[in-house]
């Protein structure tokens, strides 16, 4: 199992555990966690599932491909650490991993 | 007012499943009527993702998004289903064993028998961006669509996204504005290569600013904006005078009116149906695909499909309560056949030995 920590817009930090192979999003849907949308289920059409990385884990997270980058248009306040979270992958080495998720999804 | 709409059946959501709910619905004599929100058919697949791949519809080892909708509706042809586009229901209420009356906010008013709620994640709404104290501006100087063009004459125009719909009106409202800039935030665009070739002449002849940034908030009186303060990537603000402001961030889905039909939800945003013939608590009006809630629920296209099959058995039996319902195969039935339009080929001749 990995540890991910979301922390919501007001500061509140909230850490599960998240399954290898599943994603970001889904480990936040699975356990509830607020500020994580995913209208679109996963199929990266939408930007509802939008987070930052905090800036110790972005080498390790990655960067956006060219059609997550494109999702990202249709978010809101995005900064270089945003991500949708639907496109990260839970691995081993990302045990710990900190995201930020925004104000708003839509 | 003009007199409802009589029918077997309304559906509330033209995507892939609300379509499908109407050869099922066809192939047992009921006759449909579609509502949607969005102005084109197709749900989900033709707005958000029309050219993306799908490689699980059984039997289609691989179609498009758009693909599936335009079979589809190839598929459903010989039942004569017909569309209500730009519509959202408002309201659905009970005034028979069953009837129904249903509402649009267009003032289109339907009187039928049951109703199947195909809604999917929800109706369609423009995104409306986080900016601080933007509400007073809708709808006076800030829009989310472009209803009228000629509304736009003579003013600075502020344009936001690097989609189709910044890009198209772009395009459109440069000849009409008194000064119109485009801001995004970043140099690539999604948009259609073309679109974005010709914004840049525009750009390159002076005749529209393009500009690098977000809109971090709005300055103005009395719901009319005087300036944008747009937020740059480094960081820096500057401010950009307009009249109008028109950000384009792609639709999100609200589930909307249904919320207050009076269904028990799930979750708050979906509807609990029964296994058997996908009714909700309302005897009637069913709920199909993404909008329902069962045990094991799978948000696929293919069990959306399964569900309406059964669905038409139970829609059968309220629209002709006296009529006994045989089980036919569209391979071997002549009546299913000719509901289709179709005749199979002749059987082989006997070959001679």
């Amino acid at each position: 199992m990995v540890k991910i920590t979301y922390i919501d817009n007001e500061g509140t930090a909230r850490t599960v555990e998240g399954e290898v192979g599943a994603t970001v999003m889904e480990t936040a849907i699975k356990h509830g966690v607020p500020g994580i949308e995913a209208e679109c289920g996963g199929a990266c059409a939408c930007s509802t599932c939008h987070v930052y990385i905090e800036e110790e884990w972005r080498e390790k997270v990655g960067e956006p491909s060219p059609m997550e980058e494109d999702m990202l248009d249709f978010a809101f306040e995005v900064k270089p650490s945003s991500r949708l979270s639907c496109q990260i992958k839970v691995r081993q080495d990302l045990d710990g991993l900190t995201v930020r998720t925004p104000e708003r999804q839509a | 007012m003009s007199e409802p709409i009589k029918t077997d059946v309304v559906i509330i959501g033209a995507g892939p499943i609300g379509l499908f709910a109407v050869f099922e619905l066809g192939l047992l004599d009921m006759k449909a009527h579609l509502i949607d929100i969005l102005d084109k058919i197709g749900g989900q697949c033709a707005e958000l993702y029309p050219e993306k791949p799908i490689y699980d519809i059984p039997g289609v080892p691989f179609t498009s998004a758009q693909g599936l909708v335009d079979s589809l509706l190839e598929q459903i042809k010989p039942f004569g289903a017909q569309y209500h586009l730009n519509e959202m229901v408002e309201s659905v209420e009970r005034i028979g064993d069953p009837l129904f009356r249903v509402r649009t906010d267009q003032g289109t008013e339907f009187e039928s028998k049951i109703v199947v709620i195909a809604a999917g994640g929800g109706s369609f709404q423009p995104k409306r961006p986080p900016i601080p104290g933007i509400e007073p501006y809708e709808g006076k100087s800030v829009f989310y669509a472009v209803r009228k063009m000629e509304s736009f004459r003579g003013k600075r125009v502020l344009i936001v996204g690097g989609g189709d719909s910044a890009l198209d009106w772009t395009l459109n409202l440069a000849p009409l504005a008194s000064h119109l800039t485009l801001l995004h935030r970043r140099s690539e665009f999604r948009a259609a290569p073309d679109s974005v070739n010709k914004m840049m002449a525009l750009v390159g002849d002076g005749k529209i600013d393009f500009v690098l940034g977000q809109v971090a908030a709005l300055k103005g009186n009395d719901g009319q904006i005087s300036e944008a303060i747009v937020k740059t990537n480094d960081g820096s603000t500057f401010d950009i005078a307009c009249d109008v402001m028109l950000p384009f961030f792609g639709l999100t889905m609200k589930l909307g009116p249904v919320a207050k039909w009076g269904f028990e939800l799930k979750n708050n945003e979906l509807i609990p149906v029964n296994t058997e013939n996908f009714e909700t608590s309302v005897p009637g009006i069913f709920a199909v695909g993404d909008i329902n809630w069962y045990p094991g629920k799978l948000k696929l296209i293919l069990s959306g499909f399964h569900e309406v099959a059964l669905m038409a058995q139970k829609a059968y039996r309220y629209c002709y309560p006296d009529k006994r319902l045989v089980f036919q195969y569209t391979t071997s039935s002549t009546s299913l056949q000719k509901k289709l339009g179709v005749s199979p080929p002749p059987p082989p001749q006997p070959v001679k030995v």
